[in-house]
């Protein structure tokens, strides 16, 4: 008899249940965006940040002192240590290779512009572009283009074409930057001459820093004018990096192995630092502090934003859905007072409700979640370009919410509905 | 349940409404359904209010969350330079009249540059500043100890192994020299960035103008507000100081701007779901209140109402109840973003009075759709049908 009951119900009151279910869908599906987008806000963001810049810097162990004023080096070119450019395929066997984004080096070498007494010292540095490069099997590209990425080349004017554009990594193109530009009146497709090199300009180069006074190369080039084949200066790391707390600043060598092991496998910058020297020979990594500690103030703001709009969100659905169920739930008096009238106990009518209120619950939790993680995919492509992931994990949490929260909607109205006289419900005064 | 209240005999019925003041049938028929269907109406009013909240503090937020973001990015330090041109130093009220400019809020910290020697004759760049300023711009400098007394210097971590090579960074005062000039400085403390920072020997602009002659050269200006307030600033600064040059710090600027308005959309995606959803949320109590009573509207027309009168009622009734709603609503979802910008930006978000014309109409609109929507349903049912109960 029971179930025949609820069966019919759901046969004949098809419209009725489809609001009700409607309402669970839309509750449920928005719900499971809110809750997929604020799980995953943390990661876009993170991956947005990096728009910043790199926030880790590997410089030679013995490396003397950068006299440096204005973008220009004052200290004569061989002067230093440098790394081993061999050595860089490497930052892609460190444990957290997978949160390196990308990583760049650079080689500045002071050269000289003009012939006799116009001479003028100019840095050419330099980099890679968007080189690849292959560690093992696995095949990347990297250089300004992923770490510098508000580097912008042009042809001067501010404008895009395809005249102007990014040098080939294995050429002898170069970047000029703007105001070097300006000073020297070149322009795109002209050639200069830096230590008898013909070296030709693809592009105009802004960077709103030191590089706008500079020649921008590929590192093949500076290395070739310093002579010094292999030789980087310095190595800009872009990583994805976990926001400072109490285990990331302290000293790994005073940790106990169990303390260092959860330090070592943590993708804080401190400890990404501690990887790229022990993959680079001596070699010292140190974190960019204006970018990196500012990271996790704005991320953590974020993130704590978009949780408290989820609860919102929560809170609202909820709401929705209960009204949605009490409405259902009092339109039908009538049908109570007249399975009372039929003797049939407060319990059993409630259960019948409850069924009802449970297969809804499933059947709308189903649909709203599959609707809910469309929504996620569509907000995590439109926005951030890509994919926001939902985890199966959320799936049996998602129905359970909706079964309470159906529950919890319905049972003030069944209460009601059940103490009703059944006689009043039946004359229809309502 | 019927419509009569407790019983009273027909005298006392005559007696009370004679006493009545005289307000009109149709206020009168709007107060007695809010009074005698207490619990129905009231379940409505929450469900309009608590939308209207949400909706409320969801424009707050949206409107005051950027401008909460865009001081947390301030921390990332200046985002104009302004720098003299072919290496001359600024104008020395340059400051004062950038200050004057850009207002109080704004934070410029100048700079002066010289390389001087050590004792055994390296180079190393030495940096004028004014400390004060310059710890309240870069937050990220790691420093041990902030030089307080006369010739104390701040020592970049690398410069300390060209001045100090072989004590490490203990307090041994030495000397530099400029242009056969020497001076004795004291090591305040550390100073660590991981940037060029790192090889520089900082001094208070005073004591280093003194030594060695040479002015500021560049300014680090921290602008304030939105991409276009400060591509103003730039603006005016270029008019105030024509021989300088005023880059924008396109790493800040455009890490900026790309963060923000990636956030921006996510909090336009959500706010608006949760708006719809609280909208939904009206749409469904309220429909179900205005069915539950189409007893009523069958009494009225059997009576002999006319068809605008009773549409002219339930809207009345449902408009009454958005303005309620939206106006307590209104004041909720302030004090809720008022909390959430305490909890999560330690700044409380302020008011925006402008957002409630919207929340208002909002809240009049969905209550007027729900009113309407079953209206027309019921009108082409027979009164006699509905009285009976089917």
């Amino acid at each position: 008899m029971f179930p025949r009951i609820v069966y019919e119900s759901f046969r004949r009151q098809a419209r009725r249940k489809l609001l009700a279910g409607i309402a669970i869908t839309l509750g449920v599906a928005v719900a499971t965006a809110m809750i997929a987008v604020a799980t995953d806000i943390g990661d876009k963001i993170n991956r947005e940040l990096r728009s910043y810049g790199a926030n880790l810097v590997v410089t030679p162990q013995e490396d003397t002192l950068d006299v440096e004023v204005g973008g220009i080096n004052l200290k004569p070119p061989s002067d230093g240590a440098f790394l081993n450019e061999a050595d860089l395929p490497r930052i892609r066997g460190t444990f957290w290779h997978h949160n390196i984004v990308g990583f760049s080096p650079m080689l500045p070498v002071t050269v000289k512009l003009g012939h006799g007494s116009d001479a003028k010292d100019v840095t050419l540095l330099g980099t890679y572009f968007n080189k690849v490069l292959s560690f093992g099997k696995d095949d990347f590209t990297t250089g300004v283009r992923i770490t510098h990425p508000w580097w912008k080349v042009s042809c001067g004017d501010g404008k895009e074409s395809p005249n102007c554009a990014w040098p080939a990594d294995d050429s002898q193109n170069v970047l000029l930057g703007e105001r070097l530009a300006t000073k020297l009146s070149q322009k795109p497709g002209d050639t200069i001459e830096v230590s008898g090199r013909q070296l030709t300009i693809s592009g105009i180069l802004s960077t709103g820093a030191a590089e706008d006074d500079q020649i921008v190369a590929p590192l093949a080039v500076a290395q070739q004018i310093l002579g010094k084949p292999g030789a980087v200066r310095r190595v800009y790391v872009s990583a994805l990096t976990k926001p400072p707390d109490a285990l990331s600043v302290r000293d790994p060598k005073t940790m106990t192995p169990e303390v260092y092991d959860r330090w070592y496998c943590s993708p804080y910058v401190e400890s990404i630092a501690y990887q790229l020297q022990e993959v680079i020979p001596h070699s010292h990594a140190e974190q960019i502090r204006q970018v990196a500690q500012n990271e996790g103030t704005v991320l953590s703001r974020i993130k704590g934003l978009m949780l408290l709009i989820t609860f919102a969100a929560l809170f609202a659905s909820a709401l929705a859905v209960s009204a949605a169920m009490a409405t259902a739930i009092y339109e039908r008096r009538v049908e109570v007072g007249l399975m009372k009238a039929l003797g049939a106990g407060n319990l059993a009518v409630s259960a019948i409700f409850f069924a009802e209120a449970l297969l809804l619950a499933i059947v709308g939790g189903i649909a709203g979640f599959s609707a809910g993680a469309l929504l996620a995919r569509q907000i995590g492509r439109s926005i951030f370009n890509s994919q926001i992931s939902i985890e199966p994990v959320l799936f049996p949490i998602i129905i359970a919410i909706a079964v309470f929260v159906t529950f919890a909607g319905s049972a003030a109205a069944i209460r009601r509905a059940v103490k009703f006289d059944p006689v009043f419900a039946l004359r229809g005064d309502g | 349940m019927s419509t009569v209240g407790t019983l009273q005999t027909p005298k006392q019925v005559a007696n009370r409404r004679a006493l009545a003041p005289h307000t009109s049938m149709f206020g009168r028929m709007l107060l007695r359904a809010a009074v005698l269907r207490r619990r129905r109406a009231a379940s409505a009013l929450l469900a309009m209010i608590v939308a209207a909240a949400v909706a409320t503090a969801m424009m707050n937020l949206y409107v005051d969350v950027q401008a909460k973001l865009r001081t947390e990015f301030r921390n990332y330090g200046a985002n104009v330079v302004i720098v003299a041109k072919d290496g001359q130093s600024l104008p020395a009220d340059a400051l004062a009249e950038v200050e004057s400019v850009l207002g109080a809020k704004t934070l410029a910290v100048p700079f002066s540059y010289a390389v001087a020697r050590t004792k055994d004759g390296q180079s190393v760049v030495v940096v004028g500043t004014d400390f004060a300023r310059a710890r309240q711009l870069n937050h990220w400098w790691k420093v041990s100890h902030w030089p307080g007394a006369p010739n104390e210097a701040l020592i970049g971590m690398r410069a300390a192994t060209v001045v100090n090579p072989k004590a490490g960074p203990n307090r041994r005062p030495f000397e530099l020299t400029f242009e056969g000039k020497t001076i004795q400085l004291a090591p305040a403390g550390m100073l660590q960035t991981g940037a060029g920072e790192d090889s520089r020997i900082y001094l208070d602009q005073a004591e280093f103008q003194g030594w060695t002659g040479v002015a500021p050269s560049t300014i680090e200006v921290a602008a304030n507000g939105t991409a276009g307030e400060v591509e103003a600033s730039i603006r005016q600064l270029a008019q105030l100081l024509p021989a300088a040059d005023i880059r924008p710090v396109r790493q800040i600027m455009e890490g900026e701007a790309n963060v923000l308005n990636k956030t921006r959309a996510t909090l336009y995606a959500s706010a608006t779901l949760v708006v719809l959803t609280s909208a939904l949320c009206v749409l469904a109590t309220l429909i179900g209140w205005v069915f539950d009573r189409r007893r009523d509207f069958a009494i009225m027309k059997a009576l002999g109402a006319s068809e605008r009168l009773v549409n002219g009622f339930f809207a009345a009734e449902a408009a009454a109840l958005g303005v309620v709603g939206a106006i307590v609503g209104f004041f909720i979802g302030i004090c809720v973003a008022a909390w959430i910008g305490r909890v999560n930006f330690h700044a409380p978000v302020v008011p925006r009075f402008s957002v409630f014309p919207y929340v208002l109409a909002g809240s009049v609109a969905v209550a007027l759709i729900s009113a309407i929507l079953p209206i027309v349903l019921l009108r082409r049912v027979q009164p006699a049908i509905i009285l009976r109960g089917e």
